[in-house]
């Protein structure tokens, strides 16, 4: 006889791709919850006196205005507990991981609704100034994300997105500022960065130097010449050299008059729409065309792609510098886009956040825009919050957004398979 | 498509790894090149794959000389491999994997999918060889990933196919279907050059046979005009002592007890799933199944170099169940482990350095706390004359030995402590005939001292040689524990997961199991 069954034996669940959500983890997910529910209960609804009101604004352009909804503080809380709870004892009772992040997003979503209405009690909340402010915030983040992506599933891991970004807004702001052509300054940006990922390139490929230290030197150079440059040429010279425009708002027909999504998503400056472009374009490229596959193949296994006779440093140095050009684009969001102005150490560790965004999306772009999206959230609410007052020192809310970073990479991600080759050096023998 | 090899010559350093080799592939022929682990015949393929460049000699296709400056260029002129491990990106799927460099396309460079599934659904009807396009390949048993291996190979038009030990993982069916598979390729008209080091299955494919030592070609042979024992003396420089002794095993009571142990690994799913064992002292139970199906993971925890998730694991009273790997050792198990280069040995450190590892921190190899070098220096020269090891010295660096004579640095090292428990895994994977018989002859004396065996092996032969009982597993589960007696086809099918019901024991006329068939 010679066909054997292989049938997998029962009860050994294979894993998808990329993730494995044990049920462990679900039951994790489902207590943390439960004690969201039980804090919203307690500190925003009867930690509340009865009477107090909260008033959310979804101001927009004039015409767009929506009536405020005024909501009573204490029984807005009580409710969104009731739902926390439920959410929490659907995720405790599952037999199945599927869908469970979903579940548990919407929980935290409505733990977070409670806790503005809390910060918001007796005073007025304007949403939508808050979820324009998570693009803003997301936009250089999804384009270090994507930075990460495209070297990262080639094989090398880029820890300096930090000193592109650095790179990129500070000769970005330059160029941008002396010649006055903002579209100038994106394209020195865009060279910045991607000098960096060619030198970033160099060192790891043809010298086979260990990546991350690479990576960590040059954000620490990249940092360094920023802060020397702006205090030996742009300060002198601060309004040639460091006072650029930036890029308005770009309104587009018809899709900004949507109520509410309108203003959000389509009356935004060029970078946001870039970002977005480039989002689709690094999605569709990776996974549904040859080069896509071919790199994909030499991040994972690249004996495996050099058997096939697939040139595996080659597709290094290109996307490793791609990468720096994207990065170098995302830099220049940081003075062009919004600032108008760069100042020593700007970006803030945000290349950082830019990686975690990449991990917590499992090294696919639609995942990292999630991630990047729940950051820049993090990031607006904690700038909203330090005006309203709230009575939390601002030091702290300064440090919520890295706090809920490290917390979701630790503790929320789990394991998370990265490309398999990544960060490894290849050599032929 | 005829190959030929001319004086095909591959130095690395001194080491001569090729010496003027000469080789033919007919048209539609299986040709055979048989060798010893070490005889250079992966070497050779590398070479004519264009993976390593010949220092001398001529590769030809057809009468005309060719250059491989790399694999593109080799594939370019028709030849294809199967590489012994795998070239497969586990995460993509099977039509990603065989398209992979070779890929259709449409408009812009989009993937065309539907045109890579149809060839290679062709190409499968045409060949026999079953596989699902859309599988994942991580999750296809690696019998169906050499299918995809070889799919690689034919829809590149390969009309020489390389086959690189192609029969180390597989079971015994998947190895008939296999040799089905290369009977059809070649009556199709592609020729094969099946490289291997196991003389049975030589005898049954090949139409000719080439056999390598020492990185030269030693003879050819017709395979319908020699037998094993031929063969093996030419492969091996000289004839070999065919059957392991081995006495009835005197089994005593129960030293190495397991129940229901469970272990989990990184990914949180369970290979090892409910097991239970038990080995007496004085007998071997040796361990079969195709690798990966949970055998290390458990020899590991026997070690305690993994504690089980469940279960528990005892050593006469001593429960090892979350004990530490000192425990386990001070308990009395010895561990050769299955990659010795790794797990077993500190490759930069001296042989002297290596066999204390265990003890280097007590009387007599240290005292108060500080190392008695001189001791240990002379521990090291009398064990490589008590173990036969081959070296200089016992200074020499590990790293330096042919991979028998670490082997031997391991045993040395494990069998100088009291053994109650001996769990050997793969204790004779790529090591030479003289180092086999040598490792196995130290396995049974150790059994005959009265310790519990528990031998871990993928090779079926050195399990029925060897084993007082076997048990056999698969996907984490135990299918069953039989008798050497129960043969080679029942314990095959049990490695693939069936344990036919009722299936009266075949008589006592099983073949004799011989060294020739571990080599």
């Amino acid at each position: 006889m010679s066909t054997v069954d292989l049938t997998p034996v029962e009860g050994v669940e294979l894993a998808p791709e990329g993730r494995l959500v044990s049920l462990g983890r679900v039951r994790g997910m489902g207590v943390f919850l439960a004690v969201l529910a039980v804090t919203t209960l307690v500190a925003f609804g009867f930690g509340v006196p009865s009477g107090e009101h909260a008033i959310f604004l979804l101001s927009g352009p004039p015409a767009l205005n929506v009536s405020p909804l005024t909501m009573s503080v204490r029984w807005v809380a009580v409710a969104l507990a009731i739902g926390c709870a439920a959410l929490a004892a659907l995720l405790l009772l599952r037999r199945s991981a599927r869908g469970s992040y979903l579940i548990f997003s919407l929980g935290v979503v409505l733990f977070l609704w409670a806790f503005l209405a809390w910060a918001a009690r007796g005073a007025a909340l304007n949403l939508l100034q808050m979820l324009v402010g998570t693009l803003v915030y997301a936009t250089p983040l999804v384009y270090g994300s994507l930075s990460g992506i495209m070297c990262e599933r080639s094989g090398v891991v880029n820890i300096a997105i930090e000193g592109q970004f650095l790179a990129g807004a500070f000769l970005g702001a330059m160029i941008g500022s002396a010649s006055g052509n903002l579209w100038l300054g994106v394209l020195a940006g865009a060279v910045a960065g991607g000098l960096f990922g060619a030198l970033l390139a160099f060192l790891a490929l043809r010298y086979g130097a260990d990546q991350i230290i690479v990576g960590v030197v040059i954000v620490a150079f990249c940092t360094g010449l920023t802060n020397f440059l702006t205090e030996q040429v742009l300060t002198p010279d601060q309004s040639t050299l460091n006072s650029p425009q930036t890029f308005s708002p770009l309104a587009i027909p018809l899709l900004s008059k949507i109520p509410i999504l309108g203003p959000v998503l389509f009356d935004q400056n060029v970078f946001l729409y870039g970002a977005a472009i480039l989002l689709v374009m690094v999605h569709v490229a990776l996974f549904k065309t040859r080069w896509g596959l071919r790199v994909r193949a030499v991040g994972e296994h690249p004996r495996a792609a050099e058997t096939v006779g697939i040139h595996v440093l080659s597709v290094r140095y290109r996307n490793v510098i791609l990468g720096g050009v994207i990065a170098g684009i995302g830099g220049a969001s940081f003075t062009i886009g919004s600032i108008g102005e760069f100042s020593a150490g700007m970006t803030a560790g945000l290349g950082y956040v830019a990686l975690a965004a990449m991990i917590f999306g499992r090294w696919r772009p639609f995942g990292a825009l999630g991630a990047a999206v729940l950051f820049g959230f993090a990031l607006s609410l904690q700038s909203y919050l330090a005006v309203l007052n709230v009575g939390i020192p601002s030091p702290f809310l300064s440090m919520a957004p890295y706090v809920i970073t490290i917390a979701v990479v630790s503790g929320l991600v789990g394991r998370v398979r990265p490309p398999a080759a990544d960060g490894v050096p290849y050599s032929r023998d | 498509m005829k190959l030929e090899l001319a004086g095909i010559t591959k130095r690395f350093g001194a080491l001569v790894a090729n010496d003027h080799i000469d080789l033919t592939v007919e048209p539609g022929e299986i040709h055979c090149l048989l060798g010893e682990n070490g005889a250079g015949k992966s070497t050779l393929m590398n070479v004519l794959f264009g993976l390593l460049h010949a220092d001398e000699g001529e590769i030809r296709i057809d009468g005309e000389p060719v250059r491989f400056a790399d694999p593109g260029d080799a594939v370019r002129r028709g030849i294809g491999m199967v590489h012994q491990h795998f070239m497969l990106v586990p995460v993509f799927s099977v039509a990603e994997n065989v398209v992979l460099g070779f890929e259709p396309t449409r408009a812009a460079g989009f993937l065309d999918h539907r045109k890579a599934r149809s060839d290679i659904s062709r190409l499968s009807k045409e060949f026999g060889l079953e596989v699902d396009p859309d599988a994942l390949v991580e999750h296809l048993p690696v019998g169906a990933q050499q299918r995809v291996e070889i799919l690689k190979a034919l829809i590149r038009d390969a009309k020489v196919l390389i086959l690189d030990e192609p029969t180390a993982v597989l079971t015994p069916q998947e190895i008939e279907a296999l040799f089905r598979i290369m009977r059809s390729l070649a009556a199709a008209g592609r020729s094969i050059l099946f490289i291997t080091h196991k003389l049975k299955e030589v005898l049954a494919v090949a139409d000719r046979i080439t056999v390598m030592r020492l990185g030269k070609v030693v003879g050819a042979a017709d395979p319908s005009a020699i037998d094993e024992a031929e063969l093996a003396a030419m492969m091996v420089g000289r004839s070999v002592e065919l059957v392991v002794r081995k006495e009835p095993p005197k089994p005593g009571p129960v030293v190495l007890e397991l129940r229901g142990v469970r272990i989990v690994d990184a990914r949180g799913i369970a290979v090892v799933d409910g097991v239970d064992l038990e080995v007496r002292a004085g007998e071997i139970l040796a361990l079969a199944g195709v690798q990966g199906n949970g055998q290390t993971e458990l020899a590991e925890a026997v070690c305690a170099l993994r504690n089980p998730e469940a279960g528990t694991i005892r050593i006469d009273a001593i429960d090892l169940t979350r004990a530490t790997p000192k425990a386990a050792l001070r308990a009395g198990v010895a561990n050769v482990p299955e990659d010795r280069q790794v797990d077993g040995l500190v490759l930069g450190m001296s042989i002297a350095d290596n066999l204390v590892l265990d003890l280097f921190d007590r009387t007599p190899f240290a005292r108060h706390g500080a190392r008695d070098l001189a001791r240990v220096a002379a521990d090291g020269e009398t064990k490589l004359a008590e173990f036969d090891i081959r070296a200089p010295s016992a200074r020499e660096a590990v790293g330096n030995l042919s991979g028998g004579n670490q082997q031997k640095v391991v045993v040395a090292r494990e069998l100088s402590r009291p053994v109650k428990v001996l769990v050997a895994s793969q204790p004779t994977r790529g090591l030479d005939v003289g180092s086999i018989e040598y490792v196995h002859r130290r396995i049974i004396e150790e059994r005959d001292r009265g310790a519990a065996v528990l031998l871990v092996s993928s090779e079926l032969d050195e399990v029925l040689a060897l084993g007082d009982r076997i048990a056999v597993m698969y996907r984490g589960r135990v299918v069953g524990t039989v008798a050497p007696s129960a043969g080679r086809d029942r314990i095959g099918l049990m490695m693939a997961g069936i344990e036919p019901p009722d299936l009266p024991p075949p008589d006592g006329d099983q073949p004799p199991v011989t060294n020739l068939d571990l080599i």
